[in-house]
């Protein structure tokens, strides 16, 4: 985040914005009153906490993509240990009520597979090409970032084309669903937390040793609002399965036939294909990033009079390819940064740590990748 | 070209795709589940990316 940035959100604003700002607020009241009129009070409440997503994330210029490449590049482990730490205060509320209300909540538990670890590497390379992960995507394309506003739909068709197919690959070759619960799979979680916060110390380059204030803040905000995520869905914080309903539903009413799908031909996901989006949660939480990054960017001065960068057309092409393999891959990989990484180990699965070595290989390429494709902005 | 007119095709992004859905399936407030998922008794349904077909 830029100092000017921080200022420009934290300072006093002038006359004028006042009313702009208030008009944000009441309209983000409306319409969450609106989703808990007219779908559910508990779909209101999924959608407030996706704009707490969105507005802590893009608030305090907080991600994944970003850290990682902070890390690999310039060896700042700040953020990757921030995700740790807010991923160990999800795992210590999460594990143990996933073991007293069985049923009721349920974790991002997934199997460990040939296609699981596939994808989550390339997931891992293409979010450091378009410098935007799962949340990420969605974050950015609320601020205005032209590259990942164009990701997100080819994003949302990969999602939608990744679960099409996600039987066939995970047929391949998969373990059964492995997790850590009880007190013990919590202690188990915590001291591999701390291991891999040792590691990225180990490696951090020197005067970088320290967790900046503006993570420790979003670490903790996160935690609180995955908990909330948690408790009032049932289930953890996703992104990826809404953006693919988006694309099924828009399959379906061009008279695709979703039934040669095994996936999409099961009942939960016809379910859902013929009920409203403002009833599944990841999409409630997906539109509540979108609106809640577009509301801080509103927020502060200047943001959205920024010029947009420029960039060739090969950088383009590279982001429609790499959107489209976000969504393809994370489902092949049982979720993204956020279903995978931050849910899945918060809630004990074990994917979800071979999620994070596959990825976090993965975007070592990535970031190779992203100069030749072109996207490093010309200016 | 500022960064309002992407934000702005955000939002219409997500208008249309709320229009389109409302047109074609509205959702029915009298069928909505328990504030709270925890505590309710119910087992959790919804759909997950870790999740998969039953």
């Amino acid at each position: 985040m830029s100092q000017t940035a921080t200022q420009g959100a934290a300072g006093a604003a002038p006359a004028g914005a006042m009313p702009q700002r208030a008009g944000l607020i009441l309209g983000a009241l409306v319409v969450v009153a609106l989703v808990a009129l007219f779908a559910g009070a508990r779909y209101g409440l999924l959608l407030a906490i996706g704009l707490g997503f969105g507005i802590a994330l893009e608030g305090m210029r907080f991600g994944f993509a970003g850290p990682w490449r902070a890390m690999i590049l310039r060896r700042e482990p700040s953020g990757v240990l921030a995700q740790l730490l807010s991923i160990a205060l999800v795992a210590v509320v999460a594990i143990p009520l996933l073991s007293s209300h069985a049923g009721e909540l349920i974790g991002a538990q997934a199997p460990i597979g040939f296609a699981m670890i596939g994808g989550a590497f390339v997931f891992g390379a293409c979010m450091q090409i378009v410098l935007g992960c799962g949340s990420g995507t969605l974050v950015n394309a609320g601020s205005g970032n032209p590259v990942s506003l164009l990701a997100l739909p080819f994003f949302a068709l990969g999602s939608f084309a990744g679960a099409w197919n996600l039987i066939w690959w995970t047929d391949l070759g998969a373990l059964p669903i492995l997790t850590l619960s009880g007190g013990a799979g919590l202690g188990v979680t915590l001291v591999l937390l701390a291991l891999a916060a040792a590691i990225f110390l180990w490696r951090a380059a020197p005067g970088t040793v320290k967790l900046s204030r503006r993570h420790a803040i979003a670490a903790v905000l996160l935690a609180l609002l995955a908990i909330g995520n948690l408790l009032v869905a049932g289930q953890p914080w996703g992104v990826v399965y809404g953006l693919g309903l988006w694309a099924a539903k828009g399959y379906a009413a061009l008279g695709g036939d979703l039934s040669a799908s095994a996936f999409w031909a099961a009942p939960g996901s016809m379910e859902r294909v013929q009920s409203s989006v403002l009833t599944d949660y990841t999409s409630l939480t997906d539109i509540g990033i979108i609106l809640g990054a577009f509301g801080v960017a509103a927020w502060r001065r200047g943001a959205l009079a920024s010029k947009l960068p420029s960039y060739p057309a090969r950088a383009w092409v590279a982001t429609i390819v790499a959107g489209f393999l976000l969504g393809y891959s994370s489902r092949l990989a049982f979720g993204c940064n956020v279903g995978a990484f931050f849910s899945g180990i918060s809630t004990g699965s074990l994917h979800g740590w071979v999620w994070f070595v596959a990825a976090f290989a993965g975007a070592f390429l990535g970031i190779r990748l992203r100069p030749l494709l072109g996207l490093e902005a010309r200016t | 070209m500022t960064r309002s007119f992407t934000a702005a095709l955000a939002l219409a992004f997500l208008a249309a795709l709320l229009v389109f859905d409302l047109a074609t399936t509205p959702p029915n407030p009298y069928q909505a589940p328990a504030l709270l998922a925890f505590g309710s008794g119910s087992i959790a349904s919804g759909g997950f990316c870790g999740a998969l077909p039953n």
